[in-house]
């Protein structure tokens, strides 16, 4: 299949701004799914509230976009009620890490079976431009005119200590690596983090003076470092990209099967 | 083969009617006093193979019922009022995306904290508004193990049938209380299954298009018909819109599919009603305290009866303004401020006929504490 054949046409144009990174994400998320040759009836794709939440709307698989910052919690439900599905669960920085915090840390826990996406473009850019728990300290917003005193969640550390068995990180300017990167998750038996660095010219870009698309595209590309090279070493503080964390571990939907053994256990 | 009997809590009863119904996917947080309806699931969903989760707090149960539900599941969650309360944006997305659901709400005193080991019957109006935006939605309640039985297959029924989370409303008394409770045998009481589209694969299914007798065939998530479910207000496809025809028309059939059927949504009983000039208006536990009062009234020839709702919403106002038409007062027997008092205030024809009988301590309201009100609205005293 075609690209194409993975999204609603009905529904498009998008509603994305110009120059902003979620397209990218949706374009890196529907080649993953197309080189893994996944039948479109077999993935759910669930999603929150803001800008990159609207990306279920965009592609034809079976798709649930709910309240701001629960996708998660909803996804279980779908989950543990049909384990043979492919879930995939994008979200939005604000929504997967300030009001979805909770349900992000014990989807990890849970090593649910379903891949979250974390499209980090570091403010809420629905709303108009406040700062999120990513946005990190000294930033402009809107709700942050003297900027941002508040620290930052490192998403990947986030992701490594809630018990996540797959955690990587990528960039828009990276969208190989995204696409290959997003697949592995996909494929990865376990609760998987993807946090892709996405660009909000709109917002984040102009308040904090960095430049349009371009400029923000360029600044992962100036900012970031593959795991352990040798420039994070001299430079501590590029961002590293890549698979920090690749284990296996028991998945909540094949343990529930020993918990339905144990309970029928000399039942007829 | 006669009927199996048990003596259990109200919270058993319920969790012996929602398998009845074919409840295979439960999700809650532990609350007191529901916790029962949850530690009994997680033993016994297992067994038949059902779906049992611990989420990490109330919202993210009701979401994950939700989810289960779209999958194709007769889907429940429980709880008391702070969760109650923390599910509240969730029940919206149920009540917009038409998704069945049942949420039981064992009521105990409030606000917040308030007293989580006593009753009250304090959540009626949340049940009724506390998600935000014009909508309808169904809540039940019961008195005695054997309705809650019943009123839990209903509410099944009614999520069902009507594509829509329905609320059981009982309470701490009714939860914790023990008696005893027959189990209807298989096919006894009639189940409603969901209602699925006969769309062929291939053929475009709209997913919010009600057809004629405004019902709308689901297709499970995981199915042959993919199609995108959202809370905002969406059109036939369950995409976004903002057409003001189409938001006209959506909140309509939102609030007309249950409020235009309120008098087939009405479940209650009545006792004594034919002659009566009081006309008693309970439901829940305290409904148990009022049929005491009328009972023993009756006996001394007064002409007392009572009316027990079981449906509180869509509230059955043109039955209970056939029911106390000839009343020369109404007694609400209820455990709250006059919730329920306020909605037959609105029904009656005449209002200022209507007295309310309460309890507000936190301890169950008893047939005396009724009589001692009663003398007073009689004009006897104390």
């Amino acid at each position: 299949m075609a690209v194409k054949d993975y999204l609603r046409e009905r529904f498009l144009p998008h509603m994305w701004c110009p120059g902003c990174g979620h397209g990218e994400v949706l374009g890196g998320l529907v080649r993953a799914i197309e080189n893994l040759g996944l039948s479109k009836n077999e993935i759910v794709m669930v999603s929150g509230i803001g800008c990159s939440s609207r990306i279920s709307g965009y592609v034809d698989f079976h798709t649930l976009h709910t309240i701001h910052g629960r996708a998660l919690a909803f996804a279980t439900g779908v989950k543990i009620s049909r384990p043979e599905l492919k879930l995939i669960v994008p979200m939005g920085d604000g929504d997967a890490l300030a009001i979805g915090g909770n349900h992000f840390i014990h989807a990890a826990r849970r090593n649910l079976d379903m891949t979250a996406i974390v499209m980090n473009n570091r403010i809420y850019g629905m709303t108009g431009g406040q700062f999120s728990p990513l946005s990190g300290e000294n930033i402009s917003a809107t709700t942050a005119p003297y900027r941002t005193i508040d620290r930052g969640f490192d998403v990947v550390e986030l992701a490594k200590a809630a018990g996540a068995t797959f955690v990587a990180r990528s960039t828009t300017y990276h969208v190989q690596q995204m696409t290959e990167t997003i697949q592995k998750a996909i494929t990865h038996k376990g609760f998987s983090v993807v946090e892709v660095l996405t660009q909000c010219p709109t917002y984040f870009g102009r308040k904090n003076k960095i430049g349009g698309a371009a400029d923000m595209i360029t600044w992962f590309k100036d900012n970031t470092t593959p795991i352990g090279s040798k420039a994070k070493q001299e430079n501590a503080a590029l961002i590293e990209r890549g698979i920090f964390v690749q284990i296996a571990a028991p998945e909540y939907c094949e343990e529930y099967q020993k918990v339905v053994e144990r309970a029928t256990k000399g039942r007829k | 083969m006669g009927n199996t009997i048990k003596f259990v809590q109200g919270n058993e009863a319920c969790v012996e009617a929602a398998l009845y119904a074919g409840l295979d996917f439960f999700a809650g947080y532990p609350i007191t006093p529901s916790t029962e309806i949850a530690e009994l699931l997680a033993y016994r969903l297992p067994q038949i193979g059902g779906k049992f989760i611990q989420m990490e707090d109330e919202i993210a149960s009701l979401c994950a019922i939700i989810g289960a539900s779209l999958t194709g599941r007769k889907v429940m969650t429980a709880t008391s009022g702070p969760g109650f309360s923390l599910m509240q944006e969730a029940l919206g997305y149920a009540v917009m995306t038409e998704i069945p659901c049942v949420i039981a709400n064992v009521q105990r005193g409030g606000p917040s904290t308030g007293i989580p080991t006593h009753v009250s019957q304090g959540d009626i109006n949340q049940a009724r508004w506390g998600t935000h935006g014009d909508h309808a939605i169904i809540a039940l309640t019961a008195s005695n193990h054997q309705d809650v039985f019943a009123m839990t297959v209903e509410a099944f029924n009614l999520a069902e049938t009507y594509r829509t989370p329905v609320i059981l409303l009982f309470d701490e008394v009714v939860g914790h209380m023990r008696e005893k409770l027959v189990l209807p045998a298989a096919g006894e009481i009639p189940l409603v299954d969901r209602l699925r589209t006969s769309v062929k694969e291939g053929v475009d299914y709209h997913p919010y298009l009600p057809r004629e007798d405004g019902r709308l065939p689901m297709s499970d998530f995981g199915g042959v018909h993919r199609y995108n479910v959202t809370g905002l207000v969406h059109d036939m496809w369950g995409f976004p819109s903002t057409d003001p025809q189409t938001v006209h028309g959506l909140l309509r059939h939102l609030v007309d599919k249950l409020e235009n059927r309120a008098n087939e949504i009405a479940r209650y009983r009545e006792y004594h009603l034919e002659d009566a000039e009081i006309v008693m208006i309970s439901y829940g536990s305290s409904a148990r305290s009022a049929l005491h009062v009328v009972e023993n009234r009756r006996q001394r020839g007064e002409r007392m009866g009572l009316l027990e709702l079981q449906t509180l919403w869509p509230f059955p106002s043109e039955m209970v303004r056939q029911k106390c038409a000839h009343a020369k007062s109404v007694v609400v027997v209820e455990m709250n401020m006059g919730q329920i008092m306020q909605s037959v205030k609105l029904a009656v024809a005449h209002p200022e006929r209507v007295f309310l009988a309460n309890r507000i301590d936190s301890n169950f309201i008893t047939p005396s504490d009724i009589m001692n009100i009663l003398r007073i609205i009689q004009g006897k005293g104390v």
